[in-house]
């Protein structure tokens, strides 16, 4: 049954083992509360203890920190040693200088205010300031670390970036047949493209801000007169 | 982080603009939930004493539904500009108040909407008034109605008027306040329908 303000989540049996709530969905003493707007979406269970999860994918441009999440802070300030990221929420994040791959007391990484980090939060709740780091659980750094030189940085709302990072994405697929580029996405709503030149980095800049508002046929068209050109 | 203009009655518009969860400057800082402020601009001439009060009644309702604790040690700005008033300003305002937390993705416990009535001097309920009906009438009341239950988070009253024409003129609104529910759900389908 259905009106307007409550939804009866399965229609049949009531799933056995633990519900995972996720974003946009909290817990209260009623039930599940809807606390945000968009579409709500069910994934199956994996194992047989979890009986699946439940989220709502709102469309947001504002990020809070979340564990685990991998994100592009840009470095505004070296306090002792720590140096302070701007993520782009409320609090400004916090990275060890120990915490990159190979980094000792002697061995410091060489960052400056204004390097590009790619990380992952270590530390993210609404109690405390965010931490991140750049190796993973088992010391490697996996990709992460200090973003090189040159390249473009723009931002986009979340949910494109949810979009370009769910597997095998179309527009990924279809740009990497344009022109070879190295792309970082962070989900703190952050690209950064670095192409051969300023002028292709530029075009793949426009191209991914205009995705949001593109549908597939109208983005189809653009690559094709961008690829005879 | 911001939101749509607002559906207008008649002529009247306002546009919403929300900022937030922001970092907060120094003693605006509350160690459990975020501080919320409310910003209301005329369309001419610099806010005065109307607006502040008006800024206070809209704070205080955003405040019952959006869920501050979430995000504790934050600052959440509404930022309202009255485009053009052609009367139920404040119903318009609290409109565009919800459809802005509505659209920034903040965390809410309900949404809500406002309706204006107004008593004319024949005890007849006018709903969203005109500005020219508002000046008429013997009383106009603004009610804030959740969307959850359709209680009443906010009401206000200008003029007098008698208890039981009050609890008409709530009827009235809360009757009134499923339209403005479904104009919201239908704008936030059409947006989700496009991605």
């Amino acid at each position: 049954d259905e009106d307007g303000e409550r939804l009866r989540l399965c229609a049949g049996v009531a799933p056995r083992g633990r519900l995972l709530c996720g974003p946009g969905l909290q817990r209260c003493a009623a039930g599940l509360l809807v606390t945000k707007c968009g579409l709500l979406r069910h994934r199956q269970a994996g194992g047989s203890a979890s009986g699946g999860a439940y989220w709502v994918d709102s469309q947001q441009k504002r990020y809070v920190p979340v564990k685990g999440d991998h994100v592009i802070g840009i470095v505004t300030a070296k306090a002792g040693d720590v140096f302070k990221l701007d993520v782009g929420g409320s609090e400004q994040a916090a990275l060890s200088y120990l915490a990159f791959e190979g980094a000792t007391k002697r061995n410091r990484p060489n960052v400056q205010v204004g390097d590009l980090i790619y990380g992952q939060f270590l530390v993210a709740n609404k109690d405390m300031e965010p931490e991140m780091v750049c190796i993973d659980s088992s010391g490697r750094s996996s990709g992460m670390g200090i973003i090189g030189q040159d390249g473009f940085l723009f931002k986009v709302s979340l949910g494109l970036i949810r979009k370009l990072l769910a597997p095998k994405c179309e527009i990924i697929q279809e740009l990497s047949q344009l022109y070879p580029f190295e792309l970082v996405l962070g989900m703190n709503g952050r690209i950064w493209v670095k192409a051969k030149t300023v002028q292709q980095t530029l075009i793949i800049v426009n191209i991914l801000e205009a995705c949001e508002y593109m549908t597939a046929e109208q983005r189809k068209q653009a690559l094709a007169k961008l690829s005879k050109n | 982080d911001r939101g749509p203009p607002s559906p207008s009655p008649g002529d009247t518009s306002v546009l919403a603009g929300l900022y937030g969860p922001v970092e907060v400057k120094g003693s605006k800082e509350l160690p459990d939930r975020a501080a919320l402020e409310v910003l209301l601009r005329p369309k001419v001439g610099l806010p005065g004493v109307m607006e502040r009060s008006r800024e206070q009644l809209l704070r205080r309702t955003c405040e019952t539904v959006v869920l501050g604790v979430l995000h504790p040690r934050t600052a959440i700005t509404l930022v309202l500009q009255v485009l053009s008033d052609a009367g139920s300003l404040l119903s318009c305002c609290l409109n565009a108040a919800c459809m802005g937390l509505l659209d920034a993705g903040l965390p809410l416990a309900s949404l809500f909407c406002g309706i204006t009535c107004a008593l004319d001097p024949h005890g007849a309920i006018i709903l969203d008034p005109t500005t020219r009906q508002e000046q008429d009438a013997r009383a106009v009341l603004t009610f804030a109605i959740d969307s959850a239950e359709r209680k009443v988070l906010t009401a206000t009253t200008r003029g007098s008027c008698s208890v039981e024409e009050m609890q008409q003129c709530l009827v009235a609104a809360q009757r009134a306040a499923d339209t403005i529910f479904q104009f919201y759900r239908d704008s936030v389908r059409r947006k989700y329908s496009k991605s």
